[in-house]
């Protein structure tokens, strides 16, 4: 009995098959081309992530499909391992600008202008993707791992450096202990019900009035290590240990890709997962709930206060993201579509804003050889255009108008507010202030203080000017148009809540 | 029958010690080694879950740990690579001095 294929079933995997057929070819391409030319195997990663992006939509715009009809029954699709909707769609786009940005920043390089380097990218975004868009424990847990162990390889990927190599160390022991945590948890879940689908699940546990006390204690446990798998994606504190290490000690394009993709793959199965009433409803009595408004207090306060102490420009900007992780958990314990489109209209802007910075300091540092603040001085006399770029994306990390950064936060404070939860709306905004401080400082090396050599500019070739000015122009276009975008979003956000009432 | 509270106590036990092995082990491969614990107390689980559960007919335990091994053996893989690539700089598999980055 073979399964009845349609039409919309292969339109789910169109982002995934074209990066496997992505990776063939990159990896083939790899071995033709000639040694002064390995430059080009990264361009071949960059246009072919463009062109699955455009297909993407493009598929999208000619088929309607996914569109906003949020029935379970008809979008989760191949036996129930993925559900293909809109909020899929949204994440596949954010997966795959991430990957194009990051290849396009990695072209110059030395020692990441091999295949095996666009090769790993592109595994991780293969498993990104379906983070995004599982809909089943397995899915999920196998998804991650591909991204998971892509990662590790990647963050020790400079061998020669002691520092990559450590970081590779650091990532992977942190992630293998978080994620054997989380199995567990969610073997717990599978063991209560025989069911491993969260849509299934969710509608089991939805289903009780009250969930008996004694299945409570293993649901609330099983939450708590889901939780620390999730956590430590998305860098949330108290399983943030590793973020500094190994932002630091990695390559700089991946350390952007990772602080953006992988963040945002974390986000997406979190969303998935709690969004489904896995755990029955959000109220002031239930443990996991507080737990998690905790840990978005927690994780914002910290990043901030710990980033104005940072000398490593990368290490800043790890504290940054751990910060940013914060703020975007705010949309999460909303637990309302509002919030949660207001988390994956965050997690969209992050992109470009993140690896704009990353890329900035991918370039500088490619040519100086350092990464710390004090050597960053006077870059606004070396290069204005990069300093300039850097400008605009550390004001839109911290939020000022007219970048992407303002809309983002604004999005996510409204939907706080209109959860009644306006104390935490108040955190986050005392909390941008301090972010204020640490983004302006680093700003200040870069524009008031001098260096002695001025006058040696720092080159930029042209495909990391292609993926600056991208970057840059959606982080205005996010800024000055966020409407229609956030209402996408919006209608994406209206699928996580299919099961509710 | 061997009842299944028996199963999960030996899982919940070889989950401890793999635990335990990660967070006081200072060498790396004894870490590796604590991790694939872990992972291996989840397939206990998933296996008896599936064996006493309500829908033994649909093999989803089964076919999930089979999953977990799999994906436990390449990450094994990736592990020792790295433990050999940092080995390379510091003749040194000990986690306590992986200190270059730091504050």
């Amino acid at each position: 009995m073979s399964p009845n294929i349609t039409q919309s079933w292969v339109l789910a995997l169109v982002p995934e098959i074209g990066l496997v057929i992505l990776l063939a070819a990159v990896l083939l391409y790899d071995r033709l081309v000639k040694p002064e030319e390995r430059r080009r195997v990264g361009l071949l990663t960059a246009w072919g992530a463009f062109a699955i992006l455009v297909t993407t939509l493009g598929l999208w715009l000619a088929t309607g499909e996914p569109n906003n009809a949020t029935d379970i029954g008809t979008s989760l699709m191949w036996g129930g391992m993925i559900r293909f909707d809109l909020i899929a769609l949204v994440f596949h786009v954010i997966f795959l600008v991430a990957l194009m940005l990051t290849a396009l920043l990695s072209l110059d390089v030395e020692h990441l202008q091999k295949g095996e380097y666009y090769a790993l990218l592109i595994t991780a975004a293969i498993g990104f993707s379906l983070m995004g868009a599982s809909a089943d424990l397995i899915m999920l847990y196998v998804a991650l791992e591909t991204a998971s162990i892509s990662s590790y390889i990647l963050a020790g990927f400079a061998t020669k450096d002691p520092r990559s190599s450590e970081a590779g160390m650091k990532y992977f022991i942190y992630g293998a202990f978080a994620t054997g945590v989380m199995l567990y948890g969610m073997s717990l879940l599978y063991g209560l019900t025989g069911q491993t689908n969260l849509y299934i699940l969710g509608s089991i546990f939805g289903g009780f009035q009250q969930i008996p006390t004694e299945v409570n204690a293993v649901v609330i446990l099983s939450a708590v290590m889901i939780m620390v798998g999730f956590g430590f994606k998305i860098s949330a504190v108290p399983f943030h240990f590793w973020t500094p290490d190994v932002y630091e000690g990695s390559p700089t394009p991946f350390t952007g890709y990772v602080s953006t993709a992988s963040k945002a793959a974390g986000f997406a199965v979190f969303l998935r997962v709690f969004t489904t009433g896995v755990l029955g409803e959000p109220s002031d009595a239930s443990m996991w709930w507080a737990m998690l408004i905790a840990i978005t207090v927690i994780t914002m306060t910290l990043g901030n206060f710990v980033a104005i102490f940072q000398k490593n420009f990368k290490r800043l900007l790890a504290y940054s993201s751990i910060a940013q992780a914060g703020y975007a958990l705010i949309g999460l314990v909303t637990l309302s579509p509002d919030g949660s489109s207001a988390t994956m209209y965050y997690l969209l802007m992050y992109i470009f804003t993140n690896i704009a910075a990353f890329g900035v300091i991918t370039i500088v540092s490619n040519r100086i050889g350092s990464d710390e603040l004090e050597d960053f001085s006077g870059l606004s006399r070396r290069s204005p255009y990069l300093a300039l770029v850097m400008m605009f994306a550390l004001l839109s990390l911290s939020g000022i108008p007219p970048t992407a950064g303002f809309f983002g936060k604004f999005f996510l404070f409204r939907s706080a507010v209109n959860a009644g939860l306006w104390w935490l709306a108040l955190l986050g905004i005392l909390n941008a202030f301090v972010a204020l401080y640490y983004y302006l400082s680093a700003v200040k090396y870069m524009y008031l203080y001098r260096s002695e050599n001025e006058d040696d500019p720092i080159p930029v070739s042209r495909g990391a000017k292609v993926g600056l000015a991208f970057s840059l122009f959606f982080i205005f276009y996010l800024g000055i148009f966020a409407g229609p975008i956030f209402e996408w979003t919006r209608t994406a956000a209206d699928a996580f809540f299919v099961l509710a009432r | 029958m061997i009842p299944l509270s028996w199963y999960l106590l030996v899982a919940a036990a070889l989950f401890s010690i793999g635990l335990y092995g990660v967070l006081a082990r200072r060498n790396a491969v004894a870490i590796l080694m604590g991790v694939e614990l872990m992972l291996n107390a989840v397939n206990i689980n998933l296996v008896a879950f599936w064996r006493y559960g309500r829908f033994p007919e649909q093999p989803v335990g089964l076919a999930w740990a089979v999953f977990v091994l799999t994906v436990a053996a390449a990450e094994a893989a990736v592990g020792l690579a790295l433990i050999i690539s940092i080995y390379r700089h510091r003749d040194s598999v000990v986690a306590e001095e992986m200190d270059t980055l730091k504050n």
